[in-house]
């Protein structure tokens, strides 16, 4: 039963992804485009996890550390780049 | 096939927070206006993030310390990179909904830029 109620999870967890999908390819702004990208990379990072779960391998929580990581870094550098320029 | 309750109330948990992440895209969608988008993703996909890992902790206690650190990473950041996006959309002028009633922030912004341009 929690095998079940994971799978329906990751399931909306991509529909999420594929809906902030739509945000970042019509975005009307590049404010909105960077906004998507944002709630994205946060989004599949809870469904790294639960590949850590189904897999059962520790290293994948690795892996989401990292991509947090540069996520948040890209994010900060686009938004400076966006105020005032590099 | 027998599961402890401790395993079903984190599969429960990580159900509530994918739900979460869902309205949050849904409100990227929906939403008019970049701030608004930033209103509704940002803090709908933190508190979806925090509360699938905090599930994920439940339904297998031997990881807790990466999912731990993970969600204390979430914490902090998320809010950071929200507060310099709607900071960078505000300083470059992207247009405001029509509808919108008030823009407290406008006075402060006038200050605070201008000291900018002082310090170049």
């Amino acid at each position: 039963m929690v095998n079940t109620i994971l799978i329906i999870a990751a399931g909306i967890m991509m529909l999420a992804i594929l809906l902030t999908l739509y945000r970042f390819f019509k975005g009307s702004t590049e404010c909105d485009r960077l906004v998507a990208f944002d709630v994205m990379t946060v989004s599949s990072l809870a469904l790294i996890g639960l590949i850590a779960k189904f897999t059962g391998r520790v290293i994948y929580l690795d892996v989401a550390m990292v991509y947090g990581l540069l996520s948040f870094l890209g994010v900060i550098i686009v938004a400076r780049y966006f105020e005032k320029g590099l | 096939m027998e599961n402890s309750i401790l395993e079903i109330i984190g599969a429960v948990l990580v159900l509530l927070g994918s739900v979460f992440l869902f309205l949050g895209a849904l409100g990227l969608v929906r939403m008019p206006d970049v701030f608004n988008r930033i209103q509704a993703g940002t803090k709908a996909s933190t508190l979806g993030t925090m509360l699938s890992l905090l599930g994920l902790a439940l339904i297998t206690p031997a990881w807790w310390g990466k999912l731990v650190l993970l969600i204390i990473f979430i914490m902090i950041t998320n809010p950071v990179s929200s507060h310099v996006l709607a900071r960078a959309s505000y300083c470059i002028k992207v247009p405001m909904f029509k509808k919108t009633v008030v823009d407290q922030y406008e006075k402060d912004a006038e200050k605070l830029f201008k000291k900018e341009t002082n310090n170049e």
